[in-house]
């Protein structure tokens, strides 16, 4: 609205508030949303992390160990642990949300939200137990 | 137990000097059975005639009452004062639309959205009233039942931070009564929606923050409504990349 | 006027297939290349053992899928947190070349490095 229109008792001066900078940060909810969003950040590390690990499997030996070191650092300890917690509220939050988001019909019944929600679960234990066997269990 | 309670009312006087809002505090009976609605009429009748406010059915079903109580969108008509007890309880105006005066808000924009999703049967061609109605089975009906519940309180959008931010979202609400007639079996119109809706003012505006659905006080979903519409919308678009031949 | 397709939908679909990857495969991969290795929770695989895991087409491939799904999923959320979180929208060009520009790179440098291994 400019300064220039003229308000009669027809056409009142509205009040428009503006959103604040923190809107994200003053209601829980919005608060764990942008949580949430932020996830994605920490999964793009983790790439490349995992990019790191491959380039440094390219140096042979010495590339893996000194690969190895790096990881043990405590700072990169920390951001690790962070980034494990991100990633698992990310998983969490998004298998949660499936039932929302698909609406799964089996002989015109719909199926029920636990369910979807559960299968997703159960998929994502069977590919971690079989990422975690390849990786160590040989 | 106490038997009064202090509301916090926003008022808002365009016609005055003040440039944003101020609350002033108000003393109401606080009964067993009484609603904020309850306590604001109160208001009206005995203590302040000024107060202006938006209600009708009183009772939940015609959408009219919705204000921000204690920062939550909430029906004044369903939300019991006892719950707020010792008090005060703040009553703002609905977040998200501009203010015309006290708790009054300026809806024309939700209005003007929900034509643009032509919320009604669509048909290439009307069967002729000699023909009988157009028969829907139960289990047709409850594809759809859920967003037909609908009031047009407009909770939703004062829940939704991207209506906030971009004045240009369609909406929960809008979108959830579009997908309420595009999975009407009677229904033919859902690629005249696809092209209001499959764009960025549309559902991919949306971040899936869910807050619409948490104060829907009719337990619409709009946030599942839409999440469910991405992925039909973005099949059709699949469809129409892979196979460009397809009747319309 | 015409209805103009938008890109959205593909993108939104690789956000998904991405996040669903990233969900089920990453904390089990952080638990076990970020941690228990390194911090001897489990025995150290050997050198040749992983480079083995590395080296087989199986694991090359899925290495690059979830390195550009994940990069992309990133890219697509990330673009809309600096839209609504920081209210930066109207630098939505900018903000779309860092973003999936961003994922494109880290995606052929992921090709790259899986192809010269």
């Amino acid at each position: 609205m400019n300064h220039v229109t003229a308000y009669s008792p027809h056409h009142p001066r509205w009040y428009r508030k503006r959103v604040s900078t923190y809107w994200w940060a003053v209601r829980r909810a919005y608060f764990v949303f942008i949580m949430r969003e932020l996830t994605s950040i920490f999964v793009a590390w983790f790439i490349l992390y995992l990019l790191l690990l491959v380039n440094a499997l390219r140096h042979g030996e010495a590339g893996y160990q000194r690969f190895l070191q790096l990881a043990a650092h405590p700072a990169m300890v920390f951001l690790n642990v962070v980034t494990f917690a991100f990633v698992v509220f990310h998983a969490i939050t998004w298998f949660n949300l499936a039932p929302q988001a698909m609406v799964v019909k089996v002989g015109g019944q719909r199926v029920p939200g636990l369910l979807i929600a559960g299968s997703n679960y159960a998929g994502w234990a069977f590919v971690s137990i079989v990422l975690a066997w390849l990786i160590v269990g040989m | 137990m106490a038997d009064r309670i202090t509301l916090q009312v926003s008022r808002y006087r365009p016609e005055s000097d003040t440039s944003e809002p101020t609350f002033e505090e108000f003393e109401v009976p606080c009964h067993k059975d009484w609603v904020v609605l309850d306590g604001l009429n109160y208001v009206k009748d005995q203590l302040d005639g000024t107060l202006s406010f938006r209600w009708s059915c009183r009772m939940g079903i015609c959408g009219s009452c919705g204000m921000n109580v204690n920062g939550e969108p909430k029906l004044t008509c369903a939300t019991f004062l006892k719950d707020y007890e010792p008090g005060p309880v703040r009553v703002e105006p609905l977040t998200n639309f501009p203010v015309i005066r006290d708790l009054i808000v300026e809806i024309g924009d939700f209005m003007r959205k929900l034509t643009t999703v032509k919320p009604w049967i669509v048909r290439q061609a009307e069967k002729p009233i000699s023909d009988g109605e157009y028969l829907q089975t139960p289990d047709e009906m409850d594809e759809y039942k859920q967003f037909s519940m609908c009031i047009n309180c407009m909770l939703c959008y004062a829940a939704c931070p991207i209506y906030g931010l971009d004045p240009h979202f369609i909406g929960p609400a809008a979108i959830a009564l579009a997908q309420r007639y595009n999975m009407d079996s009677r229904d033919e119109g859902e690629q005249e929606r696809l092209e209001i809706l499959s764009t960025h003012e549309g559902i991919w505006g949306c971040t899936f923050v869910g807050e619409c659905t948490q104060v829907c006080p009719k337990h619409v979903d709009p946030a599942g409504a839409i999440q469910r519409y991405k992925l039909t919308a973005s099949l059709e678009w699949m469809k129409n990349l892979l196979m460009p031949w397809g009747s319309r | 006027m015409a209805y103009k397709r938008p890109i959205e939908p593909f993108l939104w679909l690789l956000f998904s297939a991405g996040g669903t990857l990233a969900a089920m495969a990453m904390p089990v991969l952080i638990v076990v290349f970020g941690l228990a290795i390194p911090l001897g929770w489990l025995p150290t695989p050997t050198f040749s053992h992983v480079h083995a895991l590395v080296a087989n087409p199986l694991g090359r491939l899925f290495i690059f899928v979830l390195s550009m799904l994940g990069l992309l999923h990133w890219a697509h959320r990330f673009r809309y947190t600096l839209y609504d979180g920081l209210q930066i929208k109207h630098l939505n060009e900018m903000i779309d070349a860092f973003c999936y520009g961003g994922a494109m790179v880290g995606s052929l440098v992921a090709g790259y490095l899986l192809l010269v291994f």
